[in-house]
């Protein structure tokens, strides 16, 4: 265990979790007024960027470790928030508009019963089965053929901007049975439990919290491994290992499905805190933001990815609060800075010589005649 | 004011000369009861002054319609105009009954004016219609003296509707062997009511007839259909070819991945967008041809602005694709900003010159409009020209040495630097072309681009790297597919369709269509 990190950075991790620990405390057990009251729009906000932070991790072991740039891991956010959603739609219970046990959207189209794959879906534990697998599935299947064919580079990425453009379309519409393009929203309870409630907010940001932590573990745990080395030797040059006798196949199909598990996991815990989602979520724009988390925060460190997210999205709510038609200047701006100048990202201009020393990810030319 | 009431002293002299020269030529015996007081009467006379058709009694029926026909005291009718009414002369009063009837006439003689355009609107406007016995038989003197190509046929159509009813059943089977091959699916209900009727007291001919005039009918219209699906499957692939012609060259050529390309076709549309603003300001009365001026300033502005980016940005980044992709997604961020804050959130107008508007009409009820024919065109224009310049020029040959081999290419003296900036140059210029175009058909936005930008890499994915030709083919065949299926599964659905056969497909065949042949590993 102690090998995961370096002493200094155990203290550091262990310090930010703990002080992220004490908000919901600290907003649960001071009156509103005292100095020591934490704001509920703070817990909200912190909690929906713990998820972002999620997303990025699982971004940084694609990307960062083994030179596979996702366009498309907003399609897996937002079917874990889908998953989920679903069994939030099913708590509402009678208590929606139309006082009907079938969510809203599905009384407006007149539907008379539930769809087939909403079958069981009233049960948490089933939905959360769903979270992992069906995203999961999709991945495990796209990356089976995409990587047999050995599609990589930017063709990799553009069909994964295909894939997530191609599913928010579906998604848009109707008759696919999620609500179209409002998504769901208006959730009640969870678990009985009224979402509203201070106690149920503090307990799901302590479960992103604690689902952050063991997936820092979990991706330290593997890039330190010798599945790492091997993941790793894939992005430097995968040639290279084919010829040394490794069939890269499984590494990548295996590293590629568990991001796409922890990013799924990362819109489930997502949507119970903001209340909604909808296809937008999965509109190519977002799954590329998610890229520029990881890279302005550097990538192939995993606690970049982290910083990353809290950094970019810190700026984006004091942006779009402070001066809202300057956020997508900013945006852009980052993007090209970060690539042209800050290729190790943040963490790289401050990290020790020893850690500056890991090989940076670096593209081959590809020969195009 | 002038003008209408010299105009109405002019008819008024005219129909004088006429009113005499009709109540020369037409029997006061038909006349005569126009005036009486029994309804049936003068019904039956206003269709029996119709059935001579000569000008003279559709000038009387005119007048009758206007009020304009008189009973002088001595117990005659003549038509004059108003103010020069004979003393003592009272109007004969037209109640809706009779005027439904001159009416009815006027529309039967109209078969017979001299101007074909108006013949054939009164032809199709009887279509569909009870025809009166006077109607028929004007048609019937009609049909035989029309020469006219596109009259002929629709009277032809008219009469066999009318003898679809005729009590002989080989007229029937006839009339609808007829209806079968002129008609449209306007007429599958009269057919259809006749298939019916004629079940239940079966005549196995008139049967037949029905049925192959229906089952014409209905292969016709899948032909138009088809014809229309076809040409619009066209129209949709020229417009992906325009839009992914640039992208062809800084993708495909140059392997640049510029995901600001939509943000370039954008930059040509708004430049079409000014250009227009100032043609209708500085020079109102040649507005039709700001097309034209604008096509030359879209490929100026975006290969500017594209030029810019490679110096600026783009060149610092060669031989790192990914790195690429997020700094130009960056890039084309700031510009729709940009034009977000210079013109607004809201779409601009741009408005089809007049030379644009409009269609042409083939095989009867299909409608091929003018703006994407010109589109057509313009794309295969454009494509030929991109051809020209890279296999016919000196340019043409340096970008492509310095992209299949840009050390050799160096050595022996092709300035490589120079040459990138201008191949990116023509790349975006070319999307500013393309811009023109989509500015011509729908709404010119800030996110004009980003709606192009996922199939325009699409195209150039699917038709394979470094082949034009490939490009090309591969936007006929998803603009074509994509319009066969649009009816078959809806709009959306067709997309999802093709993305997900894309995706499908790269797996199989991850270098495209038409593949670069090589020896390289990766």
């Amino acid at each position: 265990m102690n090998k995961l990190f370096s002493r200094r950075t155990w203290c550091i991790v262990a310090g930010l979790v703990l002080l992220a620990a004490l908000l919901p405390a600290c907003n649960l057990a001071f009156p509103p007024g005292h100095t020591l009251h934490v704001p509920d729009y703070l817990i909200g906000l912190t909690g929906k960027f713990m998820c972002y932070a999620l997303a990025a991790l699982a971004l940084d072991l694609v990307w960062g470790y083994t030179g596979i740039l996702s366009l498309g891991h907003g399609l897996f956010f937002a079917l874990g928030g889908y998953a989920h959603g679903m069994y939030l739609m099913r708590a509402i219970g009678h208590d929606g508009v139309y006082q009907s046990a079938l969510p809203d959207f599905m009384v407006f189209l007149d539907w008379k019963e539930f769809p087939w794959y909403w079958a069981m879906t009233d049960s948490f534990w089933y939905c959360l089965a769903l979270v992992v697998l069906v995203p999961g599935a999709l991945a495990f299947v796209f990356g089976y053929f995409a990587f047999r064919s050995r599609i990589k580079g930017v063709y990799f990425s553009i069909i994964t901007q295909a894939l997530t453009y191609a599913c928010m379309l579906l998604f848009f519409r109707n008759d696919t049975g999620f609500g179209g393009n409002n998504g769901f929203t208006d959730f009640k309870r969870i678990l009985g439990y009224s979402i509203t409630a201070p106690g149920t907010k503090a307990v799901l940001y302590l479960a992103t919290l604690a689902c952050l932590v063991g997936a820092l573990l979990l991706c330290r745990w593997i890039v330190t491994s010798r599945l790492g080395r091997v993941l790793q030797a894939v992005r430097d040059s995968e040639a290279r290992l084919m010829f040394i006798g490794y069939n890269p196949l499984w590494f990548k199909l295996f590293v590629w499905t568990l991001s796409a598990v922890l990013c799924a996991v990362a819109g489930a815990l997502y949507v119970p805190q903001v209340g909604i989602i909808n296809p937008s979520e999965m509109s190519p724009a977002n799954s590329i933001e998610m890229v520029v988390w990881v890279a302005v925060g550097g990538r192939g460190t995993l606690l970049g990815a982290i910083l990353g997210a809290f950094t970019v999205n810190g700026l984006k709510s004091w942006f779009t609060a402070a001066f809202p038609d300057l956020w997508l200047f900013a945006l852009g701006l980052l993007f090209i800075l970060v690539t042209l100048l800050m290729q190790k990202g943040m963490l790289g201009l401050r990290l020790p010589r020893r850690a500056q020393r890991a090989p940076a990810p670096k593209q081959e030319l590809e020969e195009v005649a | 004011m002038m003008y209408s009431a010299v105009r109405r002293l002019l008819a008024g002299m005219a129909f004088c000369l006429l009113a005499g020269a009709a109540q020369a030529a037409i029997a006061p015996a038909l006349l005569q009861p126009l005036a009486g007081d029994d309804p049936d009467a003068r019904v039956a006379a206003v269709a029996a002054i119709g059935a001579l058709g000569t000008p003279e009694a559709a000038a009387v029926l005119r007048a009758l319609k206007d009020e304009s026909l008189y009973l002088t005291p001595d117990g005659q009718v003549v038509g004059v105009a108003p103010a020069a009414a004979p003393e003592g002369a009272a109007a004969i009063v037209v109640n809706n009954r009779l005027r439904a009837a001159v009416e009815a006439a006027l529309s039967g003689m109209d078969l017979l004016a001299p101007e074909p355009a108006q013949r054939l609107a009164a032809a199709r406007a009887l279509v569909g219609q009870e025809l009166s016995a006077g109607q028929l038989e004007l048609a019937q003197r009609a049909l035989k003296t029309e020469q006219n190509a596109e009259v002929r046929p629709a009277l032809q159509l008219l009469l066999a509707l009318a003898s679809l009813q005729s009590p002989q059943a080989g007229e029937r089977a006839a009339a609808a062997r007829q209806v079968g091959e002129l008609g449209g699916s306007a007429q599958r209900p009269a057919l259809q009511a006749m298939l019916e009727q004629v079940t239940s007291a079966p005549d196995e001919a008139v049967r037949l007839a029905v049925t192959d005039a229906l089952k014409a009918i209905d292969a016709r219209q899948a032909r138009t259909e088809l014809v229309g699906n076809l040409f619009y499957g066209v129209s949709l692939a020229s417009v992906l070819l325009l839009a992914a012609l640039g992208l062809a060259i800084t993708f495909g050529l140059m392997g640049i991945i510029n995901m600001a390309h939509g943000e370039l076709l954008m930059i040509g549309a708004y430049t079409t967008y000014l250009v227009q603003s100032l043609f209708r300001h500085y020079l109102p009365q040649a507005v039709d041809l700001y097309l034209l001026a604008a096509l030359p300033a879209a490929f100026a502005g975006a290969a500017l602005v594209g030029m810019a980016l490679e110096r600026s940005v783009i060149r610092w980044l060669y031989g790192r694709p990914l790195e690429t992709l997020l700094a130009t997604w960056g890039i084309s961020l700031v510009l729709m900003q940009t034009v977000r804050t210079l013109f607004g959130a809201q779409n601009v107008e741009v408005a089809n010159p007049a030379w644009m508007s409009g269609g042409v009409t083939v095989l009867g009820s299909l409608v091929l409009p003018y703006n994407r024919i010109a589109i057509i065109v313009f794309a295969v224009l454009v494509t030929a020209g991109v051809w020209l310049l890279l296999n016919g020029t000196r340019l043409g040959l340096f970008v492509r040495a310095v992209m299949q081999n840009r050390r050799m290419a160096g050595c022996v003296g092709v300035p490589t630097g120079r040459i990138d900036m201008l191949t990116f140059g023509l790349g975006s210029g070319i999307a500013g072309l393309g811009g023109v175009a989509l500015s011509q058909l729908g709404n010119v936005g800030p996110d004009l681009g980003q709606s192009y930008i996922i199939d325009s890499f699409m195209v150039v994915v699917l038709g394979g790297v470094g082949q034009l030709a490939g490009t090309v083919i591969a936007a006929l065949g998803l603009g074509e597919v994509n319009k066969l299926l649009e009816p078959v599964t809806g709009a959306v659905l067709a997309k999802i369709a093709i993305l997900a056969f894309i995706i499908i497909f790269i797996q199989r065949r991850p270098q495209g269509l038409f593949a670069v042949k090589g020896r390289s590993v990766e």
